[in-house]
């Protein structure tokens, strides 16, 4: 699959930047999960193990970059399959942690299949789109619809809402960019599921404490468990007593004496934010912006509706997950388990999105070439 | 790609639509970069502040360790509430100053609080200084509390055995990980100052019993007053275990053994259940479940009763005379001799240059198999292992399940010996004699078996040669779900005899009892076959044994089993230097059986439906 007449021809200047982005990310996410996990004590400790997995990422990046993505989207009906069939054994078969079930064991490892799902979905939905001119509520809406509902109930029986939410987050940016008489409904969609965690903010305030707590145990039993809040006042701590320029490597308090719980996975950013402090934070932010610029670009000069709309769910998820995370870190938003992609600890996680970002590049290459 | 063109029209739209995107995107960053600027920059001093007034600490809420039962739901081990002294390095100003108070205060060993305040471990985790604080201990140090900051008495659990120092070898005791176990993939879940099962029970199922650990902070305000307690990850207590032994049973046992050394174990050959298994010295488990001083460990260790030794199986001892129940047994499968075969006993077997004794000056005469094993006549044995020869002796004895585990859930059982000419070139790299093969025809020489696999081997005669592996662990009950799942018996393998074999074995050790060298054995309520045994410690056997310092004295044996016609307890005696295996063990055994009888265990074991629910209310919860 792999085009050797271009690899002959190297990196372009865009390249470059958007892969020296990529790995400035990860950089910073191996850097905070060091401080949190150094002194674990085990023989291999989880800054460890999340550099192995990001050079399986990178393979995974290089295979998805470099390979015909019109071929790859072929492949997606079946692969959409498999991953149903992934999450329907993961109910039965998974590794629960916390209350939720969400991986496969293998070996010493586990796969959790709903990050894969993520970008099968992608797939699948640009696939469906842009095989035939899709017109009608009921080929631009319904149909691709009743294609993600089951995928999302599995996910959500898990229970994982923030996977769930991902995957309506990534429906409603698709249709969104397909545009014509659904835009409204997209709009629409887009916008109730940004405002959804304001709303959410004000009805959760009106509720009482066990009203509150019956409810989140529902939606996601794995945070907060007896905690009452504990969590988010602790990573709202975190981050605000980095002030300015931070407290700096293995000073932040919060993480490195524990109290800040998930210090590696969900809680990354708050433990980098109270370790660099506002400065650090603006350039990681930054970061993310340049990265996702950059993906705008490449959908901006897609030669095809198939490579716009695969760049375009990517860049949306990617989007969506990093602002969902710092939001809820920064107690914006209720917590929901999100991963911040690129930095936070976890092997399907990360490879997912490397291979993603790698798709996404993929789109930007073609743009020339014919068949 | 036929409808290419089509597309393109809709491709143009979706680029354009990219502006949505980046407006969208731009607005969301900046209400990020806001809120951010508000938590760091307008509040980041309130945060910090909080974050370092915040002396939230970090505890480990320990679980409830499993609870251990008898057969008859009768607690054997349980947790009640002790005070523990724990410090919080992160909160200690003057180190110096702290371990000279706590010296002062409780009276430690300086050296000893050093140890545990330097032990490894995550610096945010209290230390662990001293478990079983007195009431008075720990009002002394609450009332001392504005002068020892970082100081803190919590309620923990302690493990409790009421039966004192019954069963304690089964049992076992509990201890704090070292920190060579912390070192262990087992134990990697665990932290300095965890208890885990150090002997015993407690150690051979403490993966079970632990339980799993569970975390709390609490914040404290700056005159060190708790404000509040936020559980982050509650306890999960240990399964419980019921037991095979009868703890009735178990007393009578040792209370038989009184102030001498050995051991008896009795088990129902049916399953293999263990209905009791005494050694003897003993321990106090409660004792040394406690935090120990150098002094009192070393004492222990060095105690010439060895009392940490389980002598039912780990002390290995010449079998004497019961090994000829095996050697029968072999000489009938391998035609050696027939039941009737006779063979003259003058009191004495020549063999090269040497005489070989029989324990009869004059001799028996001439004996059969069944006169042989009534009256343990020594040189029919000689005449039948010399014809075998070392190796057909070996290969019975290893079918007989001894030079093997018997594989009892107990830590570091030993093996014993069973000589051949591969072992003795093994061990001790010297080519076997031939007249070693005279001594180990009657279980002297090299032979060397354990309590627990002689009563394993008269069970699986008694029991027509199926051999179960001894079990000790009916059932394990899961806390969480409350699921009580039972342990099956084990069939470890079936004795390769021809039939008829064993029944003229059986009747002959009934002879034993009723005529032979184990009258004392007679009981008036049950029929009793068994076999005596006197493990010969010296050579130098003149004179009464009386006159023979107790150290030197022969180990009296004896294995039973009872009743004759359908067995249901098989037992052996093993009474350290107390002489011949009648006079001494064949008593005991007896006693031990009529508690047997009149306590009506001949039932099959299980666990009572009854018991279980008793168990569950008494779960010990509220120890934590």
């Amino acid at each position: 699959m792999i085009d050797r007449g271009y690899m002959s021809r190297g990196f372009d200047n865009f390249d470059v930047r958007f892969i020296g982005l990529i790995f400035a990310i990860l950089g910073i996410g191996v850097l905070s999960i060091y401080s949190v996990t150094h002194d674990q004590g085990v023989a291999f400790p989880f800054y460890a193990k999340q550099v192995v997995w990001i050079l399986l990422g990178t393979v995974a990046f290089l295979v998805m970059w470099l390979s015909d993505y019109h071929r790859i989207a072929r492949l997606a009906y079946p692969a959409y399959a498999i991953i149903l069939i992934l999450l329907t054994v993961v109910l039965f078969e998974g590794r629960s942690s916390r209350g939720a079930q969400r991986w496969i064991p293998m070996g010493p490892f586990a796969f959790q299949p709903s990050e894969f799902a993520k970008l099968v979905l992608i797939l699948t939905l640009a696939h469906y789109y842009s095989q035939a001119p899709r017109v009608g509520w009921l080929q631009r809406v319904v149909l691709p619809g009743l294609l993600v509902l089951p995928g999302l109930l599995l996910i959500l029986k898990q229970p994982d809402l923030g996977s769930g939410l991902s995957f309506l987050a990534i429906y409603a940016a698709m249709l969104l960019m397909v545009g014509m008489r659904s835009k409204a409904v997209g709009v629409i969609l887009l916008f109730s599921l940004m405002l959804f965690p304001f709303a959410w903010e004000i009805m959760w305030g009106s509720l009482h404490d066990y009203q509150r707590q019956r409810i989140m145990t529902f939606v996601d039993p794995v945070y907060d468990t007896g905690g009452k809040g504990y969590h988010a006042l602790q990573s709202r701590i975190a981050i605000g007593a980095g002030e300015l320029t931070g407290k700096g490597l293995y000073g932040g308090t919060q993480s490195q004496l524990k109290f800040l719980p998930e210090g590696h996975t969900d809680f990354v950013f708050s433990v980098f934010a109270e370790e660099w402090g506002f400065l650090g934070v603006l350039v990681l932010l930054l970061l993310f912006v340049g990265l996702i610029w950059l993906s705008l670009e490449v959908v901006a000069r897609a030669k095809d509706q198939l490579g716009a709309l695969l760049a375009v769910g990517i860049l949306c998820m990617l989007c969506f997950c990093v602002v969902i995370n710092i939001g809820m870190t920064a107690g914006m938003f209720p917590i929901v388990g999100i991963p911040l992609p690129l930095m936070s600890y976890g092997g399907s996680a990360t490879i997912m999105t490397m291979a993603s970002l790698g798709l996404l590049l993929n789109v930007k290459r073609r743009r020339l070439s014919f068949f | 790609m036929a409808t290419a063109g089509l597309h393109d029209s809709e491709l143009g739209e979706l680029q354009r639509r990219l502006i949505i995107l980046r407006v969208g995107l731009l607005l969301v960053v900046a209400l990020l970069g806001l809120q951010l600027w508000n938590l760091q920059i307008r509040e980041g001093p309130y945060y910090r502040d909080l974050s370092e007034n915040n002396r939230t600490r970090s505890v480990i809420m320990e679980p409830a360790r499993g609870l251990i039962y008898d057969r008859n739901g009768v607690l054997l081990a349980n947790n009640v509430p002790s005070f523990t002294l724990y410090v919080s390095l992160e909160d200690v100003t003057d180190r110096e100053g702290l371990i000279r108070q706590l010296t002062n205060l409780l009276g430690l060993d300086e050296a000893l609080i050093r140890k545990k305040l330097a032990a490894r471990g995550s610096k945010q985790l209290p230390r662990k200084v001293k478990d079983r604080l007195t009431l008075r201990e720990a009002t002394l140090i609450e009332s001392h509390r504005l002068d020892l900051p970082g100081v803190m008495v919590q309620v923990e659990s302690q493990r409790n055995y009421p039966g004192g120092t019954t069963a304690s070898h089964l049992l076992g005791y509990v201890g704090e990980v070292s920190p060579e176990q912390l070192e262990k993939p087992e134990f990697s879940e665990l932290h300095q100052g965890s208890v885990v099962g150090q002997y015993g029970v407690e150690k051979f199922f403490d993966r079970l019993m632990r339980g799993q650990a569970g975390q709390k902070s609490i914040e404290v305000d700056a005159i060190g007053h708790e404000k509040r307690t936020v559980v982050v990850e509650q306890p999960h207590a240990g399964d419980n275990l019921y037991l095979t032994i009868d703890v009735r049973l178990q007393k009578v046992a040792e209370n038989l053994l009184g102030e001498e050394s050995g051991a008896i174990v009795a088990l129902d050959p049916r399953t293999g259940d263990v209905l009791a298994m005494a050694s003897r010295p003993g321990f106090d488990p409660n004792v040394l479940s406690r935090e120990l001083t150098p002094k009192q460990w070393a004492e222990i260790v060095q105690d010439e009763g060895r009392p940490l030794n389980n002598r039912a199986s780990q002390g290995q001892y010449p079998p004497g005379s019961v090994y000829k129940v095996m050697m029968a047994a072999a000489a009938l499968e391998t035609k050696t001799v027939t039941p009737s075969t006779t063979i003259f006993c003058n009191g004495g077997y020549q063999f090269g240059r040497r005489l070989y004794h029989d324990w009869k000056a004059g001799g028996h005469g001439s004996v059969d198999l069944r006169h042989a094993l009534v009256q343990s006549c020594d040189v029919y044995f000689y005449t039948v292992g010399q014809r075998m020869g070392i190796e057909t002796m070996a290969s019975f004895a290893h079918q007989f399940g001894l030079g093997e585990e018997t594989g009892i859930e107990l830590p570091s059982e030993r093996i014993g010996i069973v000589p051949s000419e591969a072992w003795k070139r093994k061990a001790k790299n010297e080519p076997w004699l031939p007249g070693e093969t005279i001594s180990a025809s009657i279980g002297q020489g090299y032979v060397n078996v354990t309590p627990l696999q002689m009563a394993s081997l008269i069970g699986t005669v008694a029991n027509d040669g199926a051999m179960f592996r001894p079990r000790l662990v009916q059932a394990v009950m899961d806390r969480a779900t409350g699921e009580l799942q039972r342990r099956p018996a084990v069939l470890k393998r079936t004795l390769n005899l021809r039939p008829g074999i064993l029944p003229v074995i059986k009747e002959a050790l009934a002879g034993v009892v009723k005529e032979g060298t184990a009258t004392k054995a007679q009981s008036a309520l049950v029929t009793i076959a068994g076999k005596t045994g006197t493990a010969q410690m010296t050579a130098l056997r003149t004179g009464p044994e009386k006159d023979i310092p107790k150290k030197f004295r022969d180990h009296a044996w004896f294995v039973a089993f009872a009743p004759v016609e359908a067995p249901t307890i098989a037992v052996a005696v093993l009474g350290e230097h107390m002489g011949h295996g009648g006079s001494a063990s064949a008593p005991l055994a007896k006693e031990l059986i009529e508690t047997y009888v009149k306590l009506n265990l001949d039932a099959p074991s299980h666990v009572k439906d009854g018991a279980v629910v008793r168990v569950g209310d008494a779960g010990g919860q509220g120890t934590r």
